[in-house]
C-alpha cells in the first residue's frame, strides 16, 4: 500500500488553517506586547480578539474540511422502559417489609422533617438585625421631625432666601444628608398659583416636599421651570407642584408628601414634623 | 504514539473506555439551531473566567474610601470602597477594564443566547416528552441568568445601579403582606443600608453560580441521557438520530464556537465601551442620571412599569401599589407561563407519546402564533424602557409616545400572532419551501377558514407522522477485522448514513440498525466496504475541478469500477441476504 498524497484540496485547507493557528499566535503575541508596553484597552481587546479569532478560524475550517460531517447514525433505545425492569422496581419499592408501608412511621417521619425545616427558617429572621427597627415603622418614620433643621447636600442649614424663586433645591435632615428616606426639595412658586395648598403649607410661596417618587422611588430631579412640573427621570412621571405635587402623567399614582416647615429663631429653615405620609414607593402597610 | 500510550494508560487504571466510546460517538444533529444552547454555554464559561478575574480587585463593601488614581476627576473624593475599586479596576489596574468590560457583555449575550436557545426550543416542540424536565430546569436557568445579571449590574455601587436597585426594592415592597418584610430581610434593613452590597456580592459570586453550574451539569447529562431531537428528514426517525459525531467533528466545531465566542467578546470588551460608571458618579439617594436605562434583559420590566397606567387600589384598607401589577405579577406570570407551557400544550393535544423528531414551527401554527405573539409583546416592553431616549429621537412628546405604546403593547402581539399563525398555516397547507416562496394562492386558501388559535391542536402535535416505511431504505452490514459496521442506505434520496460504532457481533448490528430503522427489513450481508467518507473531500474536488480535471476523471473512473463491482457484488449478496434473511425478519421489531 502507498501512503496517499492528500489531495491539493486538503493541502489547501491544510494551509488556511495553519495560517489561521498562526495569526491567533501572533495575535496572542501582541497582547503579551500590549500589556507590557503599558496596556490599552482597545488594543489588548482587539489583541486577545484576533488570538481567538485566529483558533476559531483554524478550528472551524479543521472540522469542515479535514474531518467527515455528517453521514452518521446513532440508535435510541427510546423511553420506554422495559416492562419487567419497571415492574420489579416499583415492586423493590413497594415489598411488604418496605418502609412506605409503615404510613404511621411515615406521618410520624415526615412530621419531624416539616418541623425540621420549619424551624431552619428561624435564622433568616437574624437578616434583619433585631436591633433596627421594623420594616414598616422603618418605611413610615423618616430622620424629619419638628425641629430638624433643612440643610443643603454639603450639610450647610438654609435660610428661605436662598430658595430662589422657580428653582428646586435639593434639602436634607441635618445631620442625615445621606439618609434613603430623607431627601427633599424646596421651590419657591408664586402662591396666587397654587390650585391646590401643599399639604406641608407653604411660607410665602416656598414649600417642601420628599423628593423620592411615589411610584419605585427614584428622586425626583428634573424640574421643569416655569410649569411647575418635576418629572421623575425613571419612567417619567410628573408632578404639578402647584396642585400640592398631584401625579399628572406617567405610572405614579400618589401625590410628593409634603414637609411642613417653619423659620427657626435663628433665621433657618426647619422642619415643624415629619412628611406627610411615608415618602417614596407605596406598600401593603402604608396608611 | 504518545495518544494512544496515555489513553491506554489511563484506561488500564480508570477503565474508561466502554464509556468514552460511546461518549466519543455520541451523534450531533448538524443544523445551526442546536449550536444556541452551547452558545449560552460558553458565554457561562466566559463570565465565570472574566468574572473570577474582577473579584481580585472588586472590593464588595460600602465603607468609605478615598479614590487615588489616574481618573483625575475623582482623584481624592471619598466613596464607597465598591465604588472606589471599580474606578479603581477600571482606570489603574493593567487590563481590567478590558476584563471588566468583556464580563458585562458576556452577561449580554450570555442572556439573548438563553432566550434563542428558549425560543428554539419551543418553536420546534423540543420541550416535549421526554425533554419536559430539561425545559423546567432551563427556565430556572434564565431567572437566575436574569437575577445574577441584576445582582452584578448592582454591586459597582454607582448612581445608575443605585436607581435600578431603588427600583427593584420598591417593587418587592410593593407585594401584599410581605412586602416590606421581604425588602427589609434583604437588605438588612432600610434601602441604602450598608450590607446589601456585601449580600449582593455573595448572591452574585457564590450563590447563583453554584447553582446554575448545578443545573448546568444536570441540563447536559439529561441530555446525553435523553440524546438530541432531530428535524425530520430522509434517513430520520424517531429512533435514531443523524447527524456527526462527537469526535472529532463537534470537538473541533464546539470549540471552534468557544473561539468564536471568546473572540467576539474580547473584540466588545476592548472596543465598545459599556456601564462607563466613573461617568455617571456614585450612588447618592438624592441624586438621579437622565436618561436611566437597565440593561436589556431586564428592560422588559422597566418597560412595563413605564407603561402600566397609574392604578392603585386597596384591599381591606392596605395599599396594593402600582409596581405591584406590572413588577411582580407580570413577572411572575411570565414564568408560570414557561413552567407550564410543555403540561398545558399536553393538556390540549392530549399528546402523550415521545417525540424526538422536531416539529417545524410551521407544523404547529397555534404554538408558534402564541410564541410570536409573546415575543412581540416583551419586545414592545424593552423598547418602551427606552421611551424617553425614542422621544427624544423622534422629536415626540413622551407621554404622546406612551399612549402610542401603550395601545402598540396590546395590539401588536395580537397581529403579529395572527399573522405568523396565518403564516404558518399556509406553508403547512402548500408546498413552499419558505415564507419567501408562499404564493398568493397558498394565503388564500388558508384565510378564508376562521382563525383563532384555539384551532391549532390539530397540528402534528397532535397526529405526530408515524414512523413511515421507507420503501427505498436498506441496511447494508459488514464485517472489517473483529468489528461489525451498519449502515443505511436511501437509495431513492441517495443517502447513507454509518451506524456511530463497531460492535462486536452481526447480532449487535443487527439489533443496532433495526431500532435506528424500525420497518426496514431489507438487510444485506454482507454490504460493501465503506467508502471513504467524501462529502468535504468531493466538494472541495469540484471546486478546484478545473486544475484536477485529469485527476478527478481518473478518480471517477475508478470510482465508477468499483461501483459496478459493488453493484454485482451486492446484487449476489443480496439474493443469498435474502433468503438467508427470511428466518430472522421474523424476530425483527416493525
Ligand atoms: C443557562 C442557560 C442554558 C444553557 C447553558 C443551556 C445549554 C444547553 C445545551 C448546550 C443544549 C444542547 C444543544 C442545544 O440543543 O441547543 C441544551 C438543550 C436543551 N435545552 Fe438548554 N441551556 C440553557 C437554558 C435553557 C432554557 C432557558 C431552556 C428552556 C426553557 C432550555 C431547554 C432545553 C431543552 C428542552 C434542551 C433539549 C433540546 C433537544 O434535545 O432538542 N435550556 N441546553
Ligand atoms: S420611580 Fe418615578 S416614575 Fe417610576
Amino acid at each position: 500500500m502507498s501512503i496517499r498524497r492528500p489531495p491539493p484540496a486538503e493541502r489547501a485547507a491544510s494551509r488556511r488553517i495553519v495560517a489561521a493557528f498562526l495569526t491567533g499566535a501572533a495575535g496572542a503575541v501582541g497582547f503579551a506586547v500590549t500589556y507590557v508596553l503599558g496596556g490599552d484597552t482597545r488594543w489588548e481587546g482587539v489583541t486577545l480578539s484576533v488570538a481567538f479569532a485566529g483558533l476559531a478560524v483554524g478550528l472551524s475550517q479543521w472540522g469542515r474540511h479535514l474531518v467527515p460531517t455528517g453521514g452518521y447514525v446513532e440508535e435510541h433505545e427510546g423511553f420506554a422502559p422495559p416492562p419487567f425492569e419497571q415492574t420489579m422496581t416499583t415492586r423493590a419499592l413497594t415489598a411488604p417489609d418496605s418502609p412506605v408501608r409503615r404510613r404511621g412511621l411515615l406521618a410520624a417521619l415526615g412530621l419531624a422533617l416539616t418541623a425540621l425545616g420549619a424551624a431552619a427558617l428561624f435564622p433568616l429572621r437574624s437578616l434583619l438585625p433585631f436591633d433596627r427597627v421594623r420594616p414598616v415603622r422603618a418605611r413610615t418614620d423618616t430622620p424629619w421631625g419638628p425641629g430638624v433643621r433643612l440643610v443643603d447636600a454639603g450639610g450647610r442649614p438654609l435660610r428661605p432666601q436662598d430658595v430662589p424663586a422657580d428653582t428646586m433645591v435639593g434639602v436634607f435632615p441635618e445631620g442625615h444628608v445621606d439618609a434613603g428616606d430623607g431627601p427633599a426639595f424646596a421651590v419657591r412658586l408664586e402662591p396666587g398659583r397654587f390650585s391646590r395648598q401643599p399639604s406641608g403649607g407653604h411660607l410665602d410661596g416656598l414649600a417642601v416636599w420628599s423628593l423620592l417618587c411615589t411610584h419605585a422611588g427614584c428622586p425626583v430631579r428634573l424640574y421643569l421651570r416655569g410649569t411647575g412640573r418635576l418629572l421623575c427621570p425613571c419612567h417619567q412621571s410628573s408632578f404639578d407642584l402647584l396642585a400640592d405635587a398631584r401625579p399628572v402623567a406617567g405610572p405614579a399614582a400618589r401625590p410628593l408628601p409634603g414637609l411642613p416647615i417653619e423659620v427657626g429663631p435663628d433665621g433657618f429653615l426647619r422642619a415643624a414634623g415629619d412628611f406627610t405620609g411615608p415618602p417614596g414607593a407605596g406598600f401593603w402597610s402604608r396608611p | 504514539m504518545i495518544t494512544d500510550r496515555l489513553a491506554r494508560a489511563l484506561d488500564d487504571r480508570l477503565r474508561l473506555s466502554p464509556i468514552a466510546r460511546r461518549a466519543l460517538a455520541k451523534v450531533f444533529p448538524d443544523h445551526w439551531s442546536f449550536m444556541l444552547g452551547e452558545l449560552a454555554l460558553y458565554s457561562f464559561v466566559a463570565l465565570v473566567l472574566t468574572g473570577v478575574y474582577l473579584t481580585f480587585f472588586f472590593e464588595a463593601s460600602s465603607a468609605d474610601r478615598v479614590y487615588h488614581g489616574d481618573y483625575a476627576p475623582l482623584d481624592g473624593a471619598t466613596t464607597s470602597a465598591a465604588y472606589a475599586s471599580t474606578v479603581r479596576l477600571s482606570w489603574d489596574v493593567r487590563a481590567g477594564l478590558l476584563i471588566r468590560q468583556t464580563h458585562h457583555w458576556a452577561a449580554l449575550v450570555f442572556a439573548a443566547a438563553i432566550l434563542l436557545h428558549l425560543s428554539r426550543i419551543f418553536f420546534t416542540g423540543a420541550f416535549r416528552k421526554p425533554r419536559e424536565l430539561n425545559w423546567l430546569i432551563g427556565v430556572t436557568m434564565l431567572a437566575l441568568a436574569l437575577a445574577n445579571g441584576f445582582t452584578g449590574y448592582s454591586m459597582p455601587d454607582d448612581l445608575l445601579s443605585g436607581l435600578g436597585l431603588r427600583i427593584i426594592v420598591s417593587v418587592v415592597e410593593s407585594i401584599p403582606l410581605v412586602g416590606a418584610w421581604l425588602a427589609s430581610l434583604a437588605l438588612g434593613g432600610e434601602f441604602p443600608s450598608d450590607v446589601m452590597i456585601p449580600r449582593l456580592y455573595v448572591s452574585h459570586v457564590l450563590l447563583v453560580p453554584a447553582v446554575l453550574v448545578v443545573l448546568i451539569s444536570l441540563h447536559l447529562g439529561i441530555l446525553v441521557r435523553q440524546k438530541h431531537s432531530q428535524f425530520p428528514g430522509p434517513g430520520r426517525t424517531e429512533h435514531n438520530v443523524v447527524g456527526s459525531r462527537l469526535w472529532p467533528s463537534y470537538t473541533l466545531r464546539s470549540l471552534a464556537l468557544f473561539a468564536w465566542v471568546l473572540a467576539v467578546l474580547f473584540a466588545l470588551g476592548g472596543l465598545v465601551q459599556i456601564n462607563p460608571v466613573w461617568m455617571y458618579g456614585p450612588f447618592q439617594p438624592a441624586q438621579a442620571t437622565s436618561p436611566a436605562q437597565p440593561d436589556w434583559y431586564v428592560a422588559w420590566g422597566d418597560g412595563a412599569l413605564r407603561l402600566f397606567p397609574p392604578w392603585e387600589f386597596r384591599i381591606a384598607g392596605h395599599l396594593v401599589p402600582a409596581p405591584f401589577l406590572p413588577g411582580v405579577v407580570l413577572g411572575g406570570v411570565t414564568f408560570l407561563a414557561l413552567y407550564a407551557w410543555p403540561f398545558a400544550e399536553r393538556l390540549r393535544t392530549k399528546d402523550r407519546r415521545q417525540h424526538h423528531l422536531l416539529d417545524r414551527p410551521r407544523d404547529h401554527p397555534a404554538r408558534t402564533g402564541i410564541g410570536v405573539a409573546a415575543l412581540t409583546f416583551y419586545a414592545v416592553l424593552v423598547v418602551a424602557a427606552g421611551d424617553d431616549i425614542l422621544a427624544r429621537l423622534l422629536r415626540l412628546p413622551v407621554y404622546d409616545l406612551l399612549s402610542v405604546l401603550r395601545v402598540l403593547v396590546l395590539v401588536l402581539p395580537v397581529l403579529a400572532g395572527l399573522l405568523a399563525f396565518l403564516l404558518a398555516r399556509a406553508l403547512r397547507r402548500g408546498d413552499a419551501a419558505g415564507v419567501g416562496a408562499l404564493t398568493r394562492a397558498d394565503l388564500r386558501r388558508c384565510a378564508p377558514r376562521p382563525a383563532g388559535p384555539s384551532e391549532g391542536g390539530d397540528g402534528p402535535g397532535g397526529q405526530e407522522t408515524p414512523a413511515v416505511d421507507r420503501p427505498g431504505g436498506r441496511i447494508e452490514m459488514w464485517p472489517e477485522g473483529d468489528a461489525w459496521h451498519w449502515r443505511y442506505r436511501d437509495d431513492a434520496g441517495r443517502l447513507v448514513v454509518t451506524g456511530n460504532r463497531a460492535v462486536l457481533s452481526r447480532q449487535e448490528a443487527d439489533s443496532a440498525a433495526r431500532l435506528a430503522y424500525p420497518g426496514v427489513d431489507r438487510i444485506v450481508v454482507p454490504g460493501p466496504p465503506p467508502a471513504a467518507p467524501a462529502g468535504p473531500i468531493r466538494t472541495a474536488l469540484r471546486r478546484w475541478g478545473r486544475a484536477m480535471a485529469a485527476g478527478s476523471l481518473l478518480l471517477a473512473a475508478i470510482v465508477d469500477r468499483r461501483r459496478d463491482r459493488r453493484r454485482q457484488e451486492r446484487e449476489r449478496a443480496d439474493d443469498t441476504a435474502q433468503a438467508e434473511d427470511a428466518g430472522s425478519t421474523g424476530d425483527g421489531r416493525t
